[in-house]
């Protein structure tokens, strides 16, 4: 462009339809293209890394529900299986599978939150983000039955769960599963092959590959940019190992690619939950016997594990008093948001919005 | 002989002087269209979100009243009660001003819309051109709405509504112009009356141009980029409150409404139809196409702005072209009593060009070097 | 950018959207039907058995709020008397710790979850509104002796004919309105 324009300043947010939350981006405009992108975050900061250095180790973990809300059993499995490689402490085998199934199941319904959402950034009013809610409101049903309450679970404890599964959640599981599939395809038939949801999404905000690993990214993000990584593949934490399942990747890294790779994910985490509900061991203790105020030995442990929206890392190190010396979140957002500039300048104010749905964020784990 | 000439001669008989004849019959009758226009605004916006509900398998708004009727006055209601609030910035005449010239222009148009062959304001001799002429004006109403509030967001949308009204303008008036030939007259109840065949199987590819391009000018979805509200809030309303905000709310389904109605007449045939009284085929036939401009809106995500102005001018405007050549010729060629023809070769034109746009065809651009 | 399927996946996403319209909505119309909840359910309040609590304090100490305020005396040797136990349910976050910590099964989460109010000082329950009665039910969490006298949740994942959703109906004019409803 030869023609000399003034820079034209934009604040997105933090009060804006489609910031997910509280982020402002700040934004400098030539006409509506973008010359740059500088996310301003820190409006949901709770501290709660500090608040978990005065409370028991139980204590913290319905402070990690708080983190990434729309996925929170996860962030209650990472944090627990941090504490536990600390304290060294083996979770039973039911309670191993029940927490694969119980994170797939937040996969599934945390995507479809992220795919819901990034098609309503389109433009799509509301209608693919209330036929996913209908599927999630199902997933949030059943982990009420589980645990009590729909969004806050505080269910994983550390050495397993707080509790057994009602009889009546398996059954609901199957059918739940039997069912999705068909849902699934609804979704593809939905908008997949829309021509406005191609010309919108095909080509716009590309991660290229190498930016995407040197930056960090991880999740669906760094997928959609064809790296083939997913820890529950490369590193096999819990009892990952023993499932059958794809690590989808997509070609470019568009934004397309990235909702493709939810969708091909949620596929491939129903296939996990059957085969976990296959081999589910029948009755038996879910949770290995530890106190409640009980005592850490000194030493520091780091789990990282394959959150819906990445890699989601607690550190954990102990001085040997019943509370953590230091907690520190490894949040996946964090890191993805950074690649912002890198996917948006150059584009218009409008595909700066579907980027940045597409990242799928969530502002209570990047401000902690 | 409309109703309001009938009543015009009617006072003349009984002796009224000159003024009085002629302004008498004359307010009535924007009273009255004014007042249905109303009420019809009314039911659409029930229908609207009654409708999309049951598109997103939720029920919409049911309390007020049986099926919820009520709700869209309950609404008007609480948006009255609300307090109005002007930027500080804002240029407040224009502000003030705004969203009546969004209003006033969506009444004037139904002056010329013939309800029934004789329920019409007046019948202008060029009533096509007429709405062309004052339905763009409330694009310059929303630029002024945009420009005064003072606000980044609306002056985007404002900046857009432009570039939009500019495309989308030409391949809409060009299907036009292809009607008032087949008709040989730009008086809408001479339209009306012309179509003993509807023109929509006449002119398949000009009704599907005109309807594409009157859903880009009333700002419906796919090309509801002036209140895209996930990108730029609420657009060109967003430092609106109160009764303005109430003004833009009913002006947005009044130019539904006269976009829907002018379809009706130009290409459904207008009031005709057997059986029923022409009022209700007139009002059917609206509902239908605004129902058919709901359900777009119930699936299609919106194009992008440079993706909007391509579609105008590389997919629309040629399309329009090369169909008012054909039909151009057609009319020359073609004689009255072998309509079939005609309508077997312009669907099987539509279809052929669509297809044929549709490979050739790109969005192009996108990225913009900085 | 191209219309690669000319169309055609609009037209797709269209019917799917058109098929919608002849399913059940799903809508729950809720002051008038109710779902019933989880027997487990965390609802907001906490329901407490004056007559089991010994006074131990462990769910004071479980609680990640410091949110149960509580005051005892020593009678005989081996004996405490209750006499405040308080619970601010404006601060709690319902997490269920204190339930689970308590050794004598004498706290449960409650099963209300309705329970807005207009000042933040009735957000503090006392030993009378803590103790279990008529309305103010203990739920299941933790809790299994009360499993079996609570209805069966109603799961959304079946339709309301397969005797999943059993709703409570109430008529609209029994509808309570207004403050105090
Ligand atoms: S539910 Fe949690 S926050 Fe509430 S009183 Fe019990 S332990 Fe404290
Ligand atoms: S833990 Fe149980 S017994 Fe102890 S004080 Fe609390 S409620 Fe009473």
């Amino acid at each position: 462009m030869s023609v000399k324009t003034e820079p034209f300043y934009l604040n997105i947010g933090p009060q804006h339809p489609s910031t997910h939350g509280v982020l402002r981006l700040r934004v400098t405009l030539d006409g509506e293209v973008i010359v740059d992108v500088e996310p301003v975050i820190g409006y949901l900061h709770r501290g709660i890394e500090k608040l978990a250095e005065g409370r028991t180790y139980a204590q913290n973990i319905p402070f990690t529900d708080r983190l990434d809300y729309l996925a929170a059993m996860t962030n209650n499995v990472a944090y627990c299986m941090a504490v536990e490689k600390l304290a060294g402490i083996k979770v039973p085998e039911r309670g191993e599978y029940l927490r694969v199934i119980f994170s797939e199941l937040m996969r599934i319904a945390s995507h479809l939150m992220a795919v819901g959402f990034f098609l309503n950034d389109i433009g799509a009013m509301m209608t693919p983000v209330l036929y996913m809610w209908r599927e999630r409101e199902k997933i949030l049903d059943m982990f009420e039955m589980a645990c009590g309450q729909r969004m806050m679970y505080n269910y994983m404890r550390i050495g397993g769960m707080s509790q057994d599964v009602p009889e009546e959640f398996l059954p609901a599981v199957k059918k739940f599963i039997a069912e999705m599939p068909r849902y699934i395809d609804e979704y593809d038939q939905l908008l997949a092959q829309n021509e406005i949801l191609l010309a919108r999404s095909k080509g716009v905000g590309i991660l290229p590959r190498e930016t995407a690993v040197s930056i960090g990214a991880s999740g669906p993000v760094l997928r959609a940019s064809g790296v083939k990584w997913d820890l529950r593949k490369m590193d096999p934490y819990s009892i990952y190992d023993r499932f059958d399942f794809e690590v989808p990747t997509g070609q470019t890294g568009d934004c397309y690619d990235r909702y493709w790779v939810r969708m091909q994910e949620m596929r491939q985490s129903v296939r996990i939950v059957e085969q976990a509900l296959k081999q589910l061991p029948g009755k038996g203790s879910v949770c290995a016997d530890v106190p409640q105020f009980f005592r850490a030995p000194k030493g520091e442990a780091y789990v990282c594990i394959e959150a819906p929206k990445g890699n989601l890392g607690f550190y954990v190190v102990s001085d040997g008093s019943i509370a953590p010396y230091r907690l520190h979140i490894y949040p996946p957002t964090l890191i993805n948001i950074t690649a912002m500039k890198d996917m948006a300048v150059g584009w218009k104010i409008a595909d700066l919005i579907i980027i940045f749905g597409s990242i799928d964020v969530v502002l209570g784990e990047i401000d902690r | 002989m409309t109703l309001l000439d009938e009543f015009q001669l009617f006072l003349k008989t009984l002796g009224w002087p000159d003024w009085a004849y002629y302004s008498v019959p004359a307010l009535t009758g924007i009273v009255i269209i004014v007042a249905a226009v109303l009420t019809i605004v009314i039911v659409f916006i029930w229908w609207e979100r009654r409708l999309l509900g049951r598109f997103q398998i939720r029920l919409g708004p049911n309390r007020c009243g049986p099926e919820g009727i009520f709700q869209p006055i309950a609404t008007a209601v609480k948006i009255l009660l609300k307090e109005d609030i002007v930027p500080a910035k804002a240029d407040k005449v224009v502000h003030f001003i705004a969203p009546i010239a969004v209003f006033v222009p969506v009444l004037m148009v139904f002056a010329v819309i013939p309800f029934d062959k004789a329920a019409i304001l007046v019948d202008l001799n060029v009533g096509a051109i007429y709405i062309i002429a004052i339905s763009s004006l409330s694009m310059l109403a929303i630029f002024m709405a945009a420009w005064a509030s003072c606000n980044k967001y609306s002056l985007i949308a404002g900046l857009r509504a432009i570039a939009q009204m500019v495309s989308y303008e030409l391949p809409v008036v060009m299907s036009l112009v292809g009607v008032a030939m087949m008709a040989s007259s730009l008086s809408m109840v001479k339209i009306v009356e012309a179509q003993t065949l509807p023109f929509i199987l006449l002119q398949p590819l000009g009704c599907l141009i005109f309807f594409l391009g009157s859903l880009a000018e009333m700002n419906r979805c796919p090309f509801d980029l002036l209140e895209a509200d996930s990108e730029i809030v609420a657009g060109y309303h967003t430092e609106y409150s109160g009764m303005k905000f109430a003004l833009f709310y009913l002006g947005e389904y009044g130019v539904a409404f006269v976009y829907a109605a002018v379809i009706t007449t130009l290409f459904l045939s207008g009031w005709q139809g057997p059986f029923l009284p022409p009022v209700l085929w007139f009002l059917i036939k609206v509902f239908l196409v605004f129902t058919l401009i709901l359900w777009m809106r119930a699936t299609l995500p919106r194009l992008r702005v440079d993706q909007l102005m391509t579609f105008a001018w590389k997919f629309m405007l040629p399309m329009s072209l090369i169909n008012l050549i054909v039909v151009a010729i057609e009319i020359l060629l073609v004689p009255a009593s072998l309509q079939w023809v005609m309508i077997v070769i312009n669907f099987g034109l539509a279809a052929v060009l669509i297809l044929l746009f549709s490979r050739m065809f790109t969005f192009g651009g996108g990225r913009v070097e900085v | 950018m191209k219309f690669e399927h000319y169309g055609l996946g609009i037209a797709k996403g269209m019917a799917l959207t058109f098929e919608h319209l002849f399913r059940k909505p799903i809508t729950v119309q809720y002051p008038e039907e109710k779902l019933h909840t989880s027997k487990r359910i965390r609802g907001n309040e906490l329901v407490w058995f004056p007559d089991k609590c010994t006074g131990c304090g462990t769910c004071t100490k479980a609680c990640p709020q410091g949110n149960i305020l509580l005051v005892t005396h020593r009678s005989e040797p081996n004996r405490f008397i209750v006499d405040k136990f308080e619970c601010d349910t404006g601060r709690c976050i319902f997490c269920g710790l204190c339930v689970e910590s308590c050794p004598y099964n004498a706290l449960a989460m409650g099963l209300k979850y309705e329970c807005a109010k207009y000042r933040r000082g009735d957000f503090i329950l006392n030993k009378e509104k803590l103790t279990a009665s008529e309305n103010h039910r203990p739920s299941a969490y933790f809790r299994p002796q009360f499993d079996a006298d609570l209805p069966a949740q109603s799961l959304l994942l079946y339709d309301r004919e397969e005797g999943g959703q059993k709703l409570k109906f109430l008529p609209l004019s029994t509808r309570k309105r207004g403050p105090g409803a």
